[in-house]
C-alpha cells in the first residue's frame, strides 16, 4: 500500500560539476500530500536537488523515479512539477493574467478553460483582481503569490519551492509560512521546500532532511530532528546547542567536564568517545550547589521572550543558556537539566545505523 | 563641515554649460542652418520654391521611395543576422572576445571598406574566381542592388548586434529557466520569453541602423554604381555638384521629419513603466 503513495523517489543519484561532487549518492522518496523541506547551507547542495527533481539538471549518474516511471533524463518542459523560484522568475513583460496563464496556454487548452482556471487561482491566492496589473507593480510578497498561482495552476503532483519565502521580510515570511502550509493542506500537492532557514523548516514540513557536502545528513520529523540530531553539523545547524566532548560509561550513562550524568541514549561501546548536545532552552538556572555543573557567567542579553547567557565551565567548554529571568550580581550558577535533555551523539555514524540503534534502544525502554 | 555641497541648481550650471554649449553648436546650430538654407533658391532668394518643387516632382517623391525601400531591405537583412548571432552570443564562453571581433571592423573608415568590397566583387576579384572555380563562371556582382544591399548590411550589422546583445543578456536566466518549468521548450521560450523581452534592444538597432541606412550616399556610388539614387545621393549632388544648397537643404530638412517620424514609431508603448 505505501509503494503507491510514493510519488518521488531518487535512487543513488549523483552529479558533479568539473571536479567539485554537488550530489553524492542521494536517496530518498516522498510521499503523495505531505510538506518535504530540504534544510542545509549555501552550497550543499538542496538546489542541485530541486533541479535534478525539475529537470532543469540532469543527473550524471542514478535515477529519478516519478509516479514509479523513470524521468531522469526527461527535459524539464515535459515533468509534470512546478517551481516557484527564488526570486519569483515572473515574466516581466506579461501581466499578472498572463503569467499565470503561461503554462495552459501552452498545453492549447480552451480559452475560456483557461480564463476560468486563472480566475480561480487567483482567488486561492487572494489576488482576484490584479488581472491586469503588470509585474513591476506589485509588491515583493504580492509577487510571491503570483510565482505560486503560476506554478500550481498547472496542478502539479509535486511543488518545487527554491528558497521561496528568502526575499521577503521577516513579518511577511512568517505570514507566508502559514499560507504555504495551509494551501499545502487544501490542495493535497506534495511540497518539496528548499530552504536555509532552519526555523521556516521546522515550522512548515511534515519532514526535513538535512543536506551538506552534497549528501543527506538525516531526515526525519522536525521534533526527531530537533531533539535527536545525528552529529554535530545537524545539532549546530538546526537551532542553538551546547555541544560538549564526553565519554560513556556504559549504557544510560555519559561523562562530561569529569562528571559522570544520567541520560536517555545506549547501544554504544563502553568509554566510547562522543558528543553531548544540551539545547540551551532546557537548562535551569540555579544555585551552585544545587547545580548539576557550575559555571562562570561571561554575560547577559535580554532578547525579549528570554535572556541569553554566555557562560563557562571549569574546563573551558562554553554554555549557553536561555533563561526566563535574569541573573542578578552573581558570578557562578550552577546547571541543571534532566537526563532526557542530553542527547549523545556518536562520531561518523550514518543514518541507517543511527535510526536501529534508537529504535533499538527505545525499544529497551519499554520493556524496562 | 561647510564644505559638504550637494549639487543644487546653481552650482550645477558649469558642468551643463559645456553640455549645452556642445548641443547648441554642433545639434542645433546646423540643423538651423539646413531649415534657414531650404528656403533660398538657387538665386538667394527667399522662396518655398525648393518644398514646392519636392513635393510636385516624380524624381524626389520616387527617390524618398527609394530610400524607404532599400532601407528597409537593409535593416531587414540586418536584423534577420543579427538576431540570431547576438542570441548565439550569448550562449559563448569567451563572449567580450567575440564582442571585440564585432566591434573591430567598425573601427576601420567607411571608405577602405568600401573600396575592398570593390575588390571582392570586381570582375577579377575572390568571388568571380570561386565563381568561375566551381564552373558558374563570373557574374556582374558590383553595381547592382543585391551588392549594395549586401554591403550596407555589412556595414550595419554591428550596430544592429550590439543593443540586441545587450537586452539580451540581461535577461535573468531563471526566467528562461521558469518557461521550461512550466512546459515551454526551447523554440516556444525563444518566441513567447526572449524575443517579447529582447524588444527594446531591437528597437533600438533598429533605429541605430534605419536612420543612416536612410541617408547612404557613399556605398550607393561605390557600390551600388549610382543606380540607385537615395535622398543622401541627391544632398551630396545639390551640395558639391549642382551648388544648389537650398534645394539639398529641403531634402534635408525632410530627411530630419522622416528621422522624428520613425523614432516615434519605434519608441513604442512601454505598459506598466507609467505608473512606477
Amino acid at each position: 500500500m505505501a509503494k503507491t503513495e510514493t510519488i518521488l523517489e531518487l535512487q543513488h543519484v549523483y552529479k558533479y560539476f568539473d571536479d567539485f561532487t554537488a550530489l553524492d549518492d542521494i536517496n530518498f522518496t516522498l510521499d503523495q500530500g505531505k510538506f518535504y523541506s530540504f534544510l542545509g547551507p549555501s552550497g550543499s547542495g538542496k538546489t542541485t536537488i530541486l533541479r535534478t527533481v525539475s529537470g532543469l539538471i540532469l543527473a550524471d549518474k542514478g535515477k529519478v523515479l516519478f509516479d514509479g516511471q523513470d524521468i531522469t533524463n526527461l527535459p524539464a518542459e515535459k515533468r509534470k512539477v512546478n517551481t516557484v523560484f527564488q526570486n519569483y522568475a515572473l515574466f516581466p513583460h506579461l501581466n499578472v493574467f498572463d503569467n499565470v496563464a503561461f503554462g495552459l496556454r501552452l498545453k492549447k487548452m480552451a480559452k475560456s478553460e483557461i480564463d476560468d482556471r486563472v480566475v480561480a487561482v487567483l482567488k486561492v491566492i487572494q489576488m482576484d483582481g490584479y488581472e491586469n496589473r503588470m509585474i513591476s507593480e506589485l509588491s515583493g510578497g504580492q509577487q510571491q503569490r503570483v510565482a505560486i498561482a503560476r506554478a500550481i495552476v498547472n496542478e502539479p503532483r509535486l511543488l518545487l519551492l527554491d528558497e521561496s519565502l528568502s526575499a521577503l521580510d521577516q513579518k511577511l515570511r512568517q505570514q507566508m509560512q502559514y499560507e504555504l502550509r495551509s494551501l499545502q493542506q487544501r490542495l493535497g500537492i506534495t511540497f518539496l521546500f528548499v530552504t536555509h532557514d532552519q526555523e521556516e523548516a521546522l515550522a512548515m514540513s511534515d519532514e526535513i532532511l538535512v543536506m551538506n557536502d552534497g549528501k543527506i545528513q538525516q531526515s526525519g520529523t522536525p521534533v526527531d530532528i530537533y531533539d535527536e540530531p545525528i552529529n554535530h553539523f545537524v545539532a549546530n545547524f538546526i537551532g542553538a546547542s551546547n555541544i560538549v566532548p564526553g565519554v560513556m560509561v556504559r549504557d544510560y550513562e555519559v561523562a562530561f567536564v569529569g562528571k559522570t550524568f544520567e541520560c536517555a541514549d545506549a547501544g554504544m561501546r563502553p568509554n566510547e568517545k562522543v558528543e553531548v548536545v544540551l539545547r540551551p532552552e532546557d537548562i535551569d538556572v540555579t544555585t551552585p550547589e544545587q547545580g548539576k555543573l557550575v559555571v562562570n557567567v561571561d554575560s547577559q542579553l535580554f532578547r525579549g521572550d528570554h535572556f541569553e547567557i554566555n557562560s563557562h565551565d571549569e574546563d573551558g567548554n562554553q554554555w549557553l543558556i536561555y533563561a526566563t529571568n535574569s541573573i542578578e550580581d552573581k558570578d557562578k550558577v550552577g546547571l541543571s537539566f534532566t537526563p532526557n535533555a542530553l542527547h549523545v551523539m556518536r562520531f561518523n555514524e550514518d543514518e541507517a545505523d543511527f535510526d536501529a540503534r534508537l529504535s533499538q534502544y527505545e525499544e529497551g525502554d519499554n520493556a524496562d | 563641515m561647510k564644505k559638504v555641497t550637494t549639487l543644487t541648481k546653481t552650482n550645477r550650471l558649469p558642468y551643463f554649460s559645456l553640455y549645452f554649449l556642445w548641443i547648441g553648436l554642433f545639434v542645433i546650430a546646423p540643423v538651423a542652418l539646413i531649415v534657414y538654407q531650404s528656403f533660398f533658391g538657387i538665386d538667394h532668394s527667399l522662396t518655398l520654391n525648393n518644398y514646392r518643387t519636392y513635393l510636385s516632382s516624380s524624381v524626389y517623391l520616387r527617390m524618398t521611395f527609394n530610400s524607404f525601400w532599400f532601407a528597409f531591405l537593409i535593416t531587414a537583412l540586418t536584423l534577420a543576422i543579427s538576431y540570431p548571432t547576438a542570441y548565439f552570443l550569448t550562449k559563448l564562453e569567451h563572449r567580450q572576445l567575440w564582442i571585440l571581433l564585432i566591434i573591430l571592423p567598425t573601427w576601420i573608415n567607411l571608405l577602405l571598406k568600401a573600396y575592398a568590397f570593390i575588390g571582392i566583387f570586381s570582375q577579377s576579384g575572390s568571388v568571380n574566381n570561386f565563381l568561375t572555380f566551381i564552373g558558374v563562371g563570373p557574374q556582374q556582382l558590383l553595381f547592382t542592388n543585391t551588392s549594395f544591399i549586401l554591403v550596407a548590411a555589412y556595414i550595419q550589422i554591428p550596430f544592429m548586434i550590439l543593443p540586441i546583445y545587450n537586452s539580451l543578456v540581461d535577461i535573468d536566466p531563471a526566467i528562461i529557466n521558469a518557461s521550461h518549468d512550466l512546459g515551454a521548450n526551447n523554440f516556444q521560450t525563444l518566441w513567447r520569453v526572449i524575443f517579447p523581452m529582447s524588444i527594446n534592444g531591437v528597437r533600438s538597432g533598429v533605429q541605430a541602423v534605419f536612420i543612416p541606412s536612410l541617408s547612404l550616399f557613399m556605398i550607393t556610388r561605390l557600390i551600388g554604381g549610382n543606380k540607385v539614387i537615395t535622398l543622401g545621393t541627391a544632398i551630396e549632388e545639390h551640395f558639391m555638384t549642382t551648388m544648389n544648397w537650398g534645394m539639398g537643404s529641403t531634402i534635408g530638412v525632410v530627411l530630419i521629419i522622416i528621422m522624428f517620424i520613425t523614432m516615434a514609431l519605434t519608441a513604442g508603448g512601454r505598459k506598466g513603466k507609467a505608473k512606477s
